[in-house]
């Protein structure tokens, strides 16, 4: 009995050993973040950023790590890091994470050649960080449960009670932020909140866009607000979330037509400064966007001349509200948000 | 170690009050706290009461019936803590795509935790004397009287600690409930994280969890009371009949039947389904670099909290006091919280007092550790009630250094309930989301937030592999469970 249970203990011993021998590799500090080589947070679709680096590092042999995470949470994973951040450059989807970051005074000016290769409307006017990419709110609809005749003329339709319990959104997403912002941006502080309340009593709130579009494709709910490329993506795979569903663009400078514009920019703390400023001029030249144009993101490129994916409605005509990006306000939306009980 | 717990709680509580006491109260004080509050009660409320019901009723046909195939029963009772429950609303979605809010949350957090309260009372059953009935019935009580007035009572501490158990994990509880759309402080946390992150709002929300969870741990300790349930003396215990089940075998084998197609069947089918019908193509190299991350940091994790496990497990059963029953709760609460708030704790004091860890698996296994921590001290106190103290006196009165004394009597005594605790802890940590998003090293990724971040875009056959992984680690780790000892897992 006595030897079993020595022979147990001996076991356990030195399966303890190989676990912390094995153990090792993971635990070893530092290991996974090497200095010397340019850090991109990015937020932005994996494939793409991965693109991008790859293409990147081909080119000018300067290598690249990125770290992904979600808007919202990596921009203030930034501003917990402050000056000792690791990063050297940041990709968001939205705006209002960007502007988070920029607020807690972390950014650089974007280098003017990089912010001469964009559209004027796709740059902030703070010059601190430059638009990568944009996305176009839209409306999604099942034409089995709503005739064309009764869809919104503007999303600020949607508050009416008659809408109660019938359209979806993801409102605790950092996605929806950025149209809370245009809506607070073209319509001010009090409308924005009576619509928040509607949003509230009367909208089925989902976990992502990708929820809301299953939702309306199942017939759970005739309508939801979402982004155009999620649709795109769906249509261009299998159609299994979206093979019920239209897409409406509500247009005439509603802010239901917002263009959300995804930023790029470079740190202050960056200890690769120059580097990183090569990066973002990569990004948003014609091949980096034509790059972006031709993988299966369908998000909109915004460098000027380079021609988004052909399936898209052309970005010109989607008569979206011109809204500075830089204006575009996160506390206030947030204040607002929570005040409406949605947050 | 309990230092390292209490310092996130003050992290904590310091951001909640960063706006000033009257916005706190503001934002406290509001009806979405109370509509949280609401959620978070009624599932709780819902959600214990049926895992207590199924966990007693299940472990009394196998324990102290004729059921047929008692031994297969309770491999299979056991086997959905391999399910992660997140995996299990997953595959509830697949079957019922319209499953949502109270009733959806109900169904699925039941479905995956009862066993939380099947395995500490099939133990005491295991082990009843049943004396205690004879004299019951010699007294000329029937049957139904009997259970609810001589065995019911001696279940309760092992009952009650399952059921807190089943709570703590409701609090934290994020992913099956962002799924099936049913807002309450947890995920109202992580969307004040994701929104609007450093705001102190969800610091003042994950401070009401706080609340919520001591009420629970004083609730507990209040119906705990003081009753003495071992016998005096050594006695001889007589080990039970079975009940015969007679008329009754068909209805309970169909009832365990069907209670298995639910809590294991779903998941198992929904994964086959996306398995086929998905058409999944694994790519497989990253599959096995996550497969590799989330087993060493998962043995990493349960070794290093089984470490920092056993000296609390060892005050609280050797040196009760009342300083040791304050560590011992207070790391109850960390673990009450979800892993965001921990994290993100974690995050501002690795930053600002220790940046050389900061991004590294340290700060990862910390933040695994502090989470976990009470599910190994479970287990391990629960041996030590099993081990005689007189033996490590023995071995020390015959010359054994205390040391020696610990590796030659209690080690080997403990260990089946030690490693119980270390499964916890692995299974725990192989399916942990939402501290592994912010603290793990740049390019670091697990088969949690693998799966979750292809479930996020639903893309359902793309998180099978994921999912499977995950089931196939758990699987072989829920073995040790079974063979935790026989004693009341005193909680």
């Amino acid at each position: 009995m006595i030897r079993r249970r020595t022979a147990l203990v001996a076991l356990v011993a030195s399966a303890t050993l190989a676990l912390t021998a094995c153990g090792d590799g993971t635990l070893e500090a530092g290991k996974n973040l090497d200095p010397d080589k340019l850090t991109i947070y990015s937020a932005q679709h994996e494939n793409l950023t991965e693109a991008w680096a790859k293409k990147f590092q081909e080119d000018t042999d300067i290598e690249v790590q990125i770290r992904y995470g979600s808007d919202s949470s990596m921009g203030a994973q930034i501003v917990q890091e402050g000056a000792k951040s690791p990063a050297d450059v940041f990709l968001t989807e939205n705006s209002p994470a960007m502007t988070t970051v920029q607020n807690a005074k972390l950014l650089a000016p974007v280098d003017a050649g990089t912010l001469a290769q964009v559209g004027d409307a796709y740059a902030p006017s703070s010059k601190e960080w430059v638009g990568i990419a944009a996305r176009s709110t839209v409306l999604v609809y099942n034409p089995t449960k709503i005739s064309e005749a009764e869809l919104p003329k503007s999303i600020l339709d949607l508050q009416d009670p008659k809408w109660a319990g019938r359209w979806g959104a993801a409102a605790g997403g950092a996605d929806f932020q950025a149209i809370v912002s245009a809506i607070l941006a073209t319509q001010g502080e009090e409308k924005t909140a009576a619509w928040l309340k509607g949003l509230k009593d009367g909208a089925k709130i989902y976990q992502n866009n990708i929820a809301v579009m299953k939702a309306v494709n199942a017939g759970q709910v005739p309508v939801g607000i979402m982004y155009h490329y999620y649709w795109y993506r769906d249509q261009a795979l299998t159609k299994a979330g979206s093979g019920n569903t239209k897409l409406l663009y509500f247009r005439n400078e509603d802010p239901g037509a917002f263009v959300s514009v995804s930023g790029g920019a470079v740190l202050k703390s960056s200890k690769h400064a120059a580097n990183a400023q090569k990066f973002l001029a990569f990004v948003t030249s014609a091949e980096g966007q034509k790059m972006l144009a031709t993988s299966d993101a369908k998000e909109y490129a915004v460098g000027k001349g380079v021609a988004s994916d052909a399936a898209l409605e052309p970005l010109d005509t989607l008569q979206a509200p011109k809204v500075d990006p830089y204006t575009l306000n996160g506390p206030k939306v947030i204040e607002l948000m929570t005040a409406a009980g949605i947050l | 170690m309990a230092a390292l717990c209490v310092l996130p709680l003050l992290v904590v509580g310091f951001t909640a009050f960063d706006t000033g006491v009257g916005a706190a109260w503001d934002l406290l004080w509001r009806p979405r706290v109370g509509e949280l509050l609401r959620n978070t009660a009624s599932l709780v409320v819902l959600t214990v009461a049926l895992t207590t019901a199924i966990g007693i009723a299940t472990a009394w046909l196998v324990e102290r019936t004729s059921l047929p195939g008692a031994r297969f029963w309770r491999v299979l009772l056991v086997a959905p803590l391999a399910v992660p429950a997140f995996v299990n609303s997953y595959a509830w979605t697949t079957v019922r795509p319209d499953l949502e809010g109270l009733a959806g949350a109900v169904l699925v957090t039941t479905l995956s935790y009862f066993p939380f309260v099947f395995l500490p009372v099939a133990a005491v059953l295991r082990g009843l004397d049943q004396s205690m009935e004879d004299s019951s019935r010699s007294l000329g009580l029937g049957p139904w009287p009997t259970f609810f007035r001589a065995v019911l009572p001696q279940l309760r501490p092992a009952a009650l600690g399952g059921m807190l158990l089943v709570s703590l994990h409701l609090l934290s509880e994020f992913g099956v409930l962002a799924m099936l759309r049913f807002p309450t402080f947890t995920t109202a946390i992580l969307e004040q994280f994701q929104v609007a992150f450093s705001n102190s709002a969800g610091s003042l929300l994950a401070l009401v969890l706080i609340a919520l969870c001591l009420g629970l741990l004083t609730v507990e300790l209040l119906l705990r009371g003081t009753m003495r349930h071992s016998r005096f003396g050594r006695g001889a215990a007589r080990r039970a009949l079975p009940a015969h089940l007679g008329a009754w075998t068909a209805p309970a084998l169909l009832g365990l039947a069907f209670l298995t197609v639910l809590s294991l069947g779903v998941p198992l089918g929904s994964l086959l389904y996306w398995f086929v019908a998905g058409d999944a193509q694994p790519d497989v190299p990253e599959l096995l670099q996550t497969l590799g991350s989330t087993l060493g940091l998962g043995l990493g994790a349960g070794l290093i909290t089984v470490v920092a496990a056993f000296p609390i497990a060892w005050l609280i059963a050797r040196r009760r006091s009342w300083l040791s029953v304050l560590v011992e709760r207070a790391t109850y609460v960390a673990s009450s919280l979800p892993g965001v708030v921990i994290a993100l704790a974690l995050v501002t004091l690795s930053v600002t007092y220790a940046n050389a860890v900061y991004q590294t698996s340290v700060v990862l296994v910390a933040a695994y550790a502090i989470l976990f921590i009470p599910r190994a001290m479970v287990s391990i106190r629960a041996a030590m009630a099993h081990a005689p103290e007189e033996l490590t006196d023995a071995a020390r009165a015959l010359g054994d250094s205390p040391f020696r004394a610990f590796v030659r009597v209690l080690l080997p005594l403990t260990l089946p309930g030690t490693l119980a605790g270390f499964a916890m802890v692995f299974i725990a940590v192989s399916t942990e989301l939402t501290a592994t998003l912010l603290l793990a090293p740049t390019g670091t990724q697990t088969l949690a937030t693998a799966f979750w971040s292809a479930s996020e875009s639903i893309d359902y056959a793309g998180a099978a592999p994921y999912a499977a992984a995950m089931m196939l680690v758990s699987a072989p780790l829920t073995y040790l469970l079974l063979r935790s000892p026989d004693e009341e897992p005193a909680l």
